[in-house]
């Protein structure tokens, strides 16, 4: 009892990012990342939820385990507000002191972060794409730097909480859980609540838009190796299932199998996908070098001495035809809608 | 508005290495910085053109502002041809290695000594080196201003400030009375050309105003890299570590296995529910061709 008296329970905080699907799968992702550290140095993994009548992600986030869920549930905290949210957090994390705090690198993590940082005076690493325990109980911070040509390891060795944004998408999260169980602690929205300085007059959701492919989360490149216009074409299917962009070498330009608009490299278009998809590419430096920050490269080649198989995360040596086939049926058979 | 006082804005600004032509060291593992030409962040040019666009509407006086080596002094220069009124260039030794905790606030000291009746702060919304987007926001807590980040388009009336954004899968007006901050993204305010002409004026007229530490009434202890809660353990090239997974066998086999291993991943960037286990189905195994 006095030895926890001492050392208090160490917790690591998750902040329930739920305003769209995308947003909130990044905060499954990094409670499950928090139940693969919590062991190493003791700690309970938390989810912090702030909104109006959320209690449908406090048991989505304790199926996808979070042990605990500190929630402030009021009608005034019904639109996502960075200044109110901040507020919150501040408090929240001075009375409970989680070892490590971690957000989504969404638009609106990266914005709400710095600033609790700020007033908690601790250190941030910005968009990471790893995080580990290290043998002194530090988290180890891996972050992307310089358009992703660096990679930086960081860690905040005094100051609390270890505060990290993350990339969506770096971390599996838990498969549901029905039967997990969690503590629910609801926190009180004090009637002091400082009116936001920032007024939102109006926010609606985007239409679906025509996504340019220098915008595109993911993009498909194809080159000659795709064998024939028609194969090429194919492309546009596997795109159309992935909500891809399709892109093409110059080759591919010149032989009419794809548009202008298309072309990735010299004279065309610079890209920075998160993955990409290169398919029967060679890998000639004009087209390479319009390619930044892509954390996946995935390239199809049947020859596996090409410059772009051997600059791939993944290189499939399998003709880029049959693969985008057999990519295509597997997209159809996976996709829940 | 003819009778109120003219804006004055505070543009703050950050040299940066040319990603293109990174040069790097692959004997040391390191990074050539002062063989990399600097140039001015893209967002924070696009930050300084949307000072100047409101100058041109209202009337305003521009500061730009740098934290940086002496050589950052060109970026200074090249924010005066593009049309700032003044520039000051905050630089000390003393001050390197600092995170964005500390960069923040050694800015805000900064602008409370050298601008301190600002109306507007403007920032780019992130650097293209170290990518944190986190000084903004932070400078604006130090200062404890209202603050938005991300703004693609700004209408200044009176003393109220009203923001377009993108933020997540939202289109957001925003409003805030000044004395604020803004971060500006790079989808407005595409930056004016300056021609060489106007460049070399500016690098010929000489009023870059200096200033170190003891200047802004700071104390070692302070800044720099002593004063910031992060440290850096390692720094390594990206495609020096890159997996490089190689996969044989039929496309089929192939792409089981990318899902088996990728299927986060891609889930998480098409935000698309995938099926996890789907080896047991034997329907159309067949391969095309």
């Amino acid at each position: 009892m006095t030895e926890k008296m001492n050392k208090p329970g160490q917790r690591i905080c998750v902040f329930g990012d739920y305003r769209n699907y995308f947003q909130n799968r990044v905060t499954l992702q990094l409670l499950a990342r928090a139940r693969e550290l919590a062991p190493a140095i003791g700690a309970e993994v938390c989810a912090v939820v702030f909104g109006s009548q959320v209690s449908e992600y406090v048991c989505e986030y304790i199926a996808h385990g979070a042990q605990t869920v500190y929630v402030a549930d009021d009608p005034v905290l019904k639109d996502y507000c960075v200044e109110t949210y901040l507020f919150l957090a501040e408090h929240l994390i001075r009375q409970y002191r989680p070892d490590i705090f971690l957000i989504g690198a969404t638009d609106f993590g990266r914005e709400f972060a710095p600033r609790v940082a700020k007033r908690l005076k601790t250190g941030l690493t910005a968009d990471c794409i790893g995080l580990e325990i290290n043998a002194d109980g530090l988290l180890v911070q891996t972050a992307p730097s310089f358009g992703g040509n660096l990679i930086a390891t960081i860690i905040t060795p005094e100051k609390r909480p270890q505060m990290a944004t993350v990339r969506p998408g770096t971390f599996k999260e838990l498969p549901h859980n029905d039967a997990a169980a969690g503590r629910i602690v609801s926190i009180p929205v004090p009637s002091d609540l400082p009116i936001p300085r920032v007024r939102l007059v109006h926010s609606e959701r985007k239409p679906p838009r025509e996504q340019r492919i220098e915008d595109a989360g993911i993009v498909i490149c194809g080159g000659r190796g795709m064998g024939s216009r028609t194969k090429f074409k194919k492309l546009f299917e596997m795109a159309r299932l992935m909500g891809a962009e399709v892109g093409a070498t110059r080759p591919v330009v010149h032989s009419h199998w794809a548009d202008h608009d298309c072309l990735v490299g010299q004279a065309g278009k610079n890209i920075h996908p998160r993955i990409l998809f290169s398919l029967g590419v060679s890998g000639a430096i004009q087209h390479t070098a319009a390619i930044h920050d892509a954390d996946l490269i995935i390239a199809i080649n049947k020859n596996p001495n090409a410059a772009m198989m051997k600059m791939a995360d993944v290189a499939i040596v399998a003709d880029a035809g049959q693969f985008c086939s057999a990519m295509i049926r597997e997209l159809k058979n996976r996709i829940r809608e | 508005m003819m009778d109120s006082p003219m804006l004055k804005l505070v543009v703050c600004v950050k040299q940066v290495p040319m990603v293109s032509e990174l040069p790097w060291d692959s004997k040391t593992g390191t990074l050539k910085r002062n063989m990399a030409e600097g140039m001015m962040n893209p967002a924070c040019k696009h930050a300084l053109e949307a000072a100047l666009e409101i100058k041109n509407s209202h009337g305003a006086h521009i500061t730009t502002l740098s934290m940086g080596p002496p050589m950052a002094e060109e970026i200074l220069r090249e924010s005066l041809a593009m049309g700032a009124d003044r520039s000051i260039l905050l630089t000390d030794p003393r001050m390197a290695g600092a995170d964005t905790l500390i960069t923040s606030y050694t800015l805000a000291h900064a602008i409370a000594k050298e601008c301190p009746d600002f109306d507007l702060i403007l920032c780019g919304c992130q650097t293209s080196d170290s990518e944190t987007a986190q000084v903004g926001p932070q400078l604006a807590e130090e200062l404890d201003i209202p603050a938005v980040a991300y703004v693609k388009q700004v209408e200044i009336a009176g003393r109220r400030v009203r923001m377009q954004r993108e933020s997540d899968d939202f289109l957001e007006t925003l409003e805030m009375d000044m004395p604020g901050l803004i971060t500006v993204s790079t989808a407005g305010y595409p930056p004016r050309y300056v021609s060489l002409c106007g460049l070399q004026l500016a690098f010929e007229a000489g009023d870059i105003v200096r200033r170190s530490m003891d200047d802004i009434g700071l104390e070692s202890a302070d800044v720099g890299m002593q004063a910031s809660p992060t440290r850096i353990l390692d720094v390594y090239s990206s495609i020096a570590r890159k997996k490089n997974i190689v996969l044989k066998g039929t496309p089929k086999k192939s792409v089981e296995t990318l899902f088996d291993q990728f299927g986060d991943k891609l889930s998480g960037v098409m935000a698309k529910d995938l099926k996890t286990h789907d080896h047991d189905r034997n329907d159309d195994d067949r391969e095309d061709e």
